[in-house]
């Protein structure tokens, strides 16, 4: 049923690849191909392929519950979260918010997450900053 | 001669301390990345990159440091085959079948220093192998007109799965999807942006680092995340290491093995869509019926352990060949290795080797230091790296995370790469979940756009006659291998997945029965 989903799914993104290379606006400027053909190529490929996994599918993937899905769906938020936050808070405390959550939902108690956070914040910022000198982001407390 | 005075500078470049001292390093980190649980070759490699790039290291201290990393983990990998029975990346699932009970019966030392020399044999061999392979394959690929090199690229794809690949549709749904990925920016010949829905930061496209440090590393961690696999798998078996040098006697009796697996195991990695996995099972699979008369392979014969070892250590140097001298990869690890260069502004192809000697011969010295550095690393250590064995998983992945987040973000600055990053992090999961290779995907997005451009120069030069595609015998024989190796698996891929298969589960149900 997966691969039926999947396929369905395939199709349609190919459907939605092949119009919008057809929307690519030509410029005056152009080789005998242009800039649609192998988009074109590629979404037909894409599309009959996501045909053949929606007509011959595998058996299903054991697909964890709605609460690892969840779980799963928090930690992309999270990182999100992070990318977003990284320039406001600085590298060593954003760092270490995120990478303490994800120790704690890999299953570390809550003193261990928060002590596992600080380490790594602190030792990528001493091994990429400090020694190696790579610039990373910079928060209101200059770190 | 000629060859060998190449090979004398590429000595000369690559023996500098600064060099050397980047050989160690990588070597030692790329052991611990392949003995540390999630980590492989591949993604060790994804993870470094982008932070050897931002370090503004020149290109061949570069490559340096990323072959002597990408070396190291496949030494590493097959730590934890041996100790844990865990085969750290595909090609190591072989090594379990001898390894595993030499570990039981306390010879897990041995075993250990024997997969390690076995590695340096194969890898040594199929280094030579490529310095007298990759320059007459150079010659060939001379002749290569865009037309051909349009049908190489399809030949790449079509065959990436292998023999052994499960689903062909799902391989062409990833190399389809990469492709498309790289179609994202501004078209390199008329300018026109396409696929960016108007968002600024896309009319660059998308970096292919970003692709793939999300899809393999960051996946990575969404699949620990699943499992909330957070503990050890060492954490409750107790690892005996034992003697850590394997007798005279031992390698007296394993050294022709270790020589017919490495020349079977280059062949393997040579040819398109075998790679080292395979070279790995054919090595193991010969030797049992060459020299296997007590029944011992299996049950923990050295040789079962060395013929493996030798065989996909050689395949990754195969590998190398067509990577090098057409720029075109037949594996996931030799993609990636692409990447580097790729990052480095460097194209690998058959003018690597007229324009950049320097570079092609820097690094097949590399490769030869990075080697027995390892070797010279692994046997006395081995010991410590299978400590690495202890780190759990719920304090290691969280440092993945960041450190490809650190990596990413060192090159570009900016938040947008980053939520791109999650995003294929997600993607990856989902498509590992829906057992779609991720390897075409990452091959698409780099290859992309020199496909297309070949496609387009080839169409252009005979004025629009898309019959150019199949204009000279070179053309029809890569289309005819292409389309033969991309429908050859539907056939006997399943007699072969079904017997790598009987391998394993047939050596765990003898071991069963053993224990009953």
């Amino acid at each position: 049923m997966s691969d039926r989903i999947f396929g369905i799914f395939g199709v349609l993104l190919a459907i939605g690849f092949a119009l919008s290379a057809l929307s690519i606006e030509e410029s005056f400027l152009s080789d005998a191909v242009g800039p649609k053909a192998f988009p074109l190529i590629i979404a037909a490929v894409l599309g009959l392929s996501s045909a053949a996994i929606a007509l011959k599918p595998d058996a299903d993937p054991v697909w964890p519950g709605l609460k690892r899905l969840a779980e799963l769906a928090a930690a992309s938020v999270v990182l999100i979260l992070y990318a977003t936050l990284l320039p406001v808070l600085g590298f060593v405390v954003a760092t270490a918010l995120a990478s303490a959550y994800l120790a704690w939902r890999l299953g570390s108690r809550p003193l261990e997450s928060a002590i596992v956070g600080v380490g790594i914040a602190l030792g990528i910022y001493a091994i990429f900053h400090l020694a190696l000198g790579l610039s990373l982001a910079r928060g209101p407390l200059g770190f | 001669m000629d060859t060998l005075s190449h090979l004398a500078d590429g000595f000369a470049i690559a023996i500098t301390w600064q060099n050397l001292a980047l050989a160690l390093l990588g070597a030692a980190l790329g052991t611990v990345m392949g003995a540390l649980p999630g980590l492989g070759p591949s993604n060790g490699v994804a993870i470094l990159i982008p932070l050897a790039f931002t370090l503004g290291l020149g290109a061949t201290p570069a490559l340096i440091l990323l072959t002597s990393v990408y070396y190291g983990a496949m030494y590493g990998g097959r730590i934890s085959s041996i100790l844990l029975n865990i085969p750290g990346d595909e090609p190591a699932v072989m090594t379990c079948l001898d390894g595993y009970p030499m570990a039981k019966a306390g010879r897990a030392g041995e075993a250990l220093s024997l997969s390690g020399i076995a590695s340096f044999v194969g890898s040594f061999l199929a280094t030579w192998g490529l310095i007298l392979l990759a320059p007459q394959l150079v010659k060939i690929a001379l002749l290569f007109g865009p037309d051909e090199y349009f049908a190489l690229f399809a030949l790449a794809f079509a065959t990436l799965g292998g023999v052994s690949a499960t689903n062909q549709a799902k391989s062409a749904f990833a190399a389809a999807l990469g492709l498309g990925l790289a179609m994202v920016g501004v078209d390199t010949q008329t300018g026109v942006p396409r696929f960016t829905f108007g968002e600024v930061h896309l009319y660059d496209g998308i970096d292919f680092l970003v692709a793939i440090v999300g899809l393999f590393a960051l996946s990575e961690v969404f699949v620990f995340l699943e499992h909330r696999h957070g503990g050890s798998d060492a954490a409750h078996k107790s690892m005996v290491i034992g003697r850590l040098t394997p007798s005279a006697k031992t390698l007296m009796k394993t050294a022709p093995t270790m020589l017919r697996s490495s020349v079977l195991g280059f062949i393997a990695g040579v040819l398109p869509g075998a790679g080292a996995s395979l070279g790995a099972f054919l090595s193991y699979s010969m030797e049992k019926k060459l020299v296997d008369r007590e029944g011992t392979f299996g049950k923990g014969d050295p040789r079962g352990v060395a013929a493996p070892e030798a065989g996909n250590n050689a395949a990754a140097g195969g590998a190398l060949v067509p990577m090098l001298a057409l720029g075109v990869p037949g594996s996931g690890t030799t993609a990636v290795l692409l990447a580097v260069l790729l990052s480095l502004n460097i194209t690998p192809g058959p003018l690597l080797f007229t324009k950049n000697p320097d570079v092609v011969w820097g690094l097949i010295a590399a490769l030869f230091i990075a080697n027995v550095m390892l070797l010279a690393l692994n046997i006395p250590m081995v010991g410590l790296f299978s400590r690495l064995l202890l780190i759990p998983p719920r304090i290691l992945m969280p440092a993945v995370a960041m450190v490809s987040f650190v990596g990413i973000y060192g090159i570009s600055g900016s938040p947008f790469d980053l939520y791109l990053m999650v995003g294929f992090g997600v993607m990856g999961w989902a498509l590992r979940k829906l057992d779609v290779p991720l390897v075409p995907v990452i091959l698409g997005t780099l290859l992309g756009n020199q496909m297309e451009n070949n496609l387009r120069r080839a169409v252009t030069i005979s004025n629009g006659d898309w019959g150019v595609l199949l204009s000279s015998p070179l053309d029809w024989i890569l289309w005819g291998i292409a389309i033969v190796g991309f429908i050859l698996p539907m056939v006997v891929g399943k007699v072969m997945r079904s017997r790598m298969q009987a391998a394993r589960h047939g050596e765990a149900g003898e071991e069963m029965d053993e224990a009953d």
